[in-house]
């Protein structure tokens, strides 16, 4: 859980990412505003476009080639982000902040053995000696569960299975002792008893580093598995946040709830599904208003020309709808 | 469902790929479905769950033949369909649809949705007349939540729950009577996800189609399916209704399967209840002898190295293959000794 007292170990404020675009500027990601705390998992929760991965990379300093940060600010340990150079980044990347993905695979090159890639971080970094570095990694390959490690520093990625290979993202992530660790849909492309295995390590990891943690995720079982925290996003922005418990009892935007009651209730089997009708908007052609409303039970007036800001309604809860208590009310159960 | 002949039947499926030698690994033979007996009855929605590798697609290719079983009956509406001569085969096949997860790849995109629909008729002539054919098209775009100004349109102007949509269609065109639906809801969105998983159920209720539901998301099949079937390393190792699966598994795997399985309640769970399981599935190259699940199983003994355990309603009530299936939680007092299971 969080740590209330400590100054937080991420702040985001008002994050606004652009994508150029022949058409001009798009704005994939605007408004977003949330801190991390030692040892606390706060999950951004989304669909496809919603923009939690372009938010996962603007706190590497990683956006894509053709966006930029466009407005807000990033704050790691109380040190804003902005205008770093090149050079500390790397400094910062690994060393404070690392990032584990979807895909290890493509993460990992191809034509070096593991171990000398694990061992790598310790010898650029730390400047370890090879027998050194070939010593952490195995250290820290026995450290997440990969068996044998020893043997197994000599074989090359395609060797591993998706789950092993998910362990030596982990093992390199946390290589250099960061503060914070995104891990985006890092359990997306594995099997679900593999899936439990990763989430568990890890949780293991996070309690004994007191790792601040950043999860995104589509699926919302996996992050009432594993956050404390969540945000859901949609059309760039942040819709509702508060503790997994708050929003998934009591879901404060339209979204969320439509979120929730899309998915099968494991209380009530075989309810029916309500689905949300539409889809997500196109960037592009953003709807005036709440981005929400053409999809909205609860839309009206209002909601089709003001925006509404994320307001916090109670402690570390907040939802940017116009009629946040309204919803609840409908949600409560 | 007692007492009626299955609309469609598996018995002693056996399903092998070749594979030649490659870098770092031999040829041989993969038993990806090793003798699998299943049955699917009229109206009825069948569940097969299971991870990757374990047979749960090879099956679905074997159904609609697109893979040839090496062993085993593929049986429908009684009739064996690797002894039925060609046209009556062909004739029987229209009776058996597939979606699959990824409608990018199974739909050609130089076809026109009207195109991709008709082409079923083509493929199956005197099924509906050929004046018959865009008032059907209409009517089937409408059927599956389309418009028949979409008729015109390709592949690429959709987006995933439409093209979902478009596969359902093309499906329903030959007035299929069972659905093969390979993980067709995988790769939606949730939103859209429960779009199409309503469609399916109201497609169901209208026209009594049965669905053989193959997926890997646990949540889904026990909100769509009537029975489920638990699939490891090509066998299946329990079945049962949705409520004896969901409610009482007996077999470990299943135990495990949906200990693991994320859901929304996951929250309120003490995460000390959590069954994990070490270790990753088996090369099916070389299964394990015996039980094929024991290398992973906190249960397992000598025995289940020794012998491999048959389907049998031991003291389940439902088929289970397991010399000693039991109720949940499994003990443990076990765990830490045996190294198979972690608790903490």
């Amino acid at each position: 859980m969080a740590n209330e007292s400590a100054t937080p170990l991420l702040e985001v404020e008002n994050l606004a990412v652009e994508f150029d675009t022949p058409a001009g500027p798009l704005r994939a990601v605007r408004g977003v505003s949330f801190e991390v705390g030692e040892c606390e998992t706060l999950a951004i929760v989304g669909e496809s476009g919603s923009g939690k991965s372009v938010t996962a990379q603007a706190l590497m300093g990683l956006v894509p080639q053709a966006a930029r940060i466009a407005g807000g600010r990033v704050s790691i340990e109380g040190r804003d982000v902005a205008g770093l150079s090149d050079r500390e980044w790397q400094a910062l990347r690994g060393e404070r902040i690392s990032m584990i993905f979807q895909d290890p695979l493509s993460a990992l090159n191809p034509s070096l053995t593991v171990g000398y890639q694990i061992g790598e971080m310790f010898r650029r970094h730390r400047g370890a000696g090879r027998a050194e570095a070939r010593r952490r990694a195995a250290e820290l390959m026995a450290l997440v569960g990969i068996p044998d490690a020893e043997r197994r520093l000599d074989d090359h990625p395609h060797r591993f299975s998706g789950g092993m290979r998910q362990r030596v993202m982990i093992a390199m992530a946390l290589a250099l002792d960061p503060r914070l660790l995104i891990a985006d849909e890092p359990t997306t492309a594995l099997d679900v008893t593999v899936q439990a295995q990763i989430l568990r390590l890890l949780r293991q990891r996070q309690r004994a580093e007191r790792l601040g943690m950043i999860l995104i995720s589509h699926d919302l079982g996996v992050v009432a598995r594993a956050a404390d925290r969540v945000a859901v996003m949609y059309a760039g922005r942040i819709v509702e946040t508060g503790t997994v418990a708050e929003v998934y009892e009591r879901p404060a935007h339209p979204y969320t709830l439509g979120l929730m009651r899309a998915v099968p209730d494991p209380r009530d089997i075989g309810a029916p599904l309500e689905a949300i009708e539409g889809r997500p908007p196109d960037l592009a052609a953003r709807p005036a208003g709440c981005a929400f409303h053409p999809r909205c039970p609860f839309a009206r007036d209002v909601c089709l020309t003001d925006d509404p800001a994320p307001h916090e309604f109670h402690a570390a809860r907040a939802s940017a709808c116009h009629f946040a208590e309204e919803v609840i009310a409908h949600g409560g159960n | 469902m007692a007492g009626t002949e299955p609309l469609l039947e598996l018995s002693d499926l056996v399903t092998s790929y070749r594979l030649r030698p490659g870098i770092g690994r031999p040829g041989g033979e993969v038993r990806a479905v090793a003798g699998v007996s299943l049955t699917v009855h009229a109206g009825e929605t069948v569940g097969l769950v299971g991870e990757s590798g374990c047979g749960k697609s090879t099956i679905a290719r074997t159904i609609v033949g697109l893979v040839r079983p090496s062993g085993g009956k593929v049986l429908f509406d009684g009739r064996d369909l690797g002894a039925l001569p060609a046209k009556e085969l062909r004739r029987l096949r229209r009776d058996i649809q597939i979606v699959f997860q990824d409608p990018y790849a199974s739909l050609n995109p130089r076809m026109t949705v009207a195109n991709l629909i008709k082409e079923a008729w083509r493929i199956h002539p005197g099924l509906v007349p050929r004046e018959r054919w865009d008032d059907e098209v209409d009517a089937l775009l409408e059927r599956v939540g389309l418009r028949s100004e979409h008729a015109g349109r390709y592949p690429h102007q959709f987006s995933g729950g439409q093209r979902q949509r478009i596969s359902i269609a093309r499906a329903l065109a030959v007035r299929p009577r069972l659905i093969v639906c390979d993980e067709a809801v995988s790769a939606l969105d949730v939103s859209v996800r429960a779009q199409i998983l309503n469609l399916l159920q109201e497609l169901q209720r209208d026209l009594g189609v049965s669905y053989l539901f193959i997926s890997h998301d646990l949540g889904v099949v026990r909100h769509l399916c009537d029975r489920v079937a638990v699939m490891y390393l090509g066998k299946i190792v329990e079945t049962g209704s949705k409520e004896e699966i969901y409610r009482s598994p007996a077999h470990p795997y299943t135990q495990a399967l949906l200990s693991a399985a994320p859901s929304l309640d996951d929250w309120r769970t003490d995460e000390s209840d959590e069954i994990v399981l070490t270790g990753d599935v088996p090369s099916p190259l070389s299964p394990p002898t015996g039980c094929r699940f024991r290398t992973r199983c906190w249960r397992a003994q000598d025995r289940c190295r020794d012998e491999e355990p048959a389907p049998a309603e031991r003291d389940t009530g439902h088929p289970v293959a397991c010399h000693f299936p039991g109720a949940l939680p499994p003990p443990t007092t076990t765990a830490p000794d045996s190294g198979r299971l972690t608790k903490e």
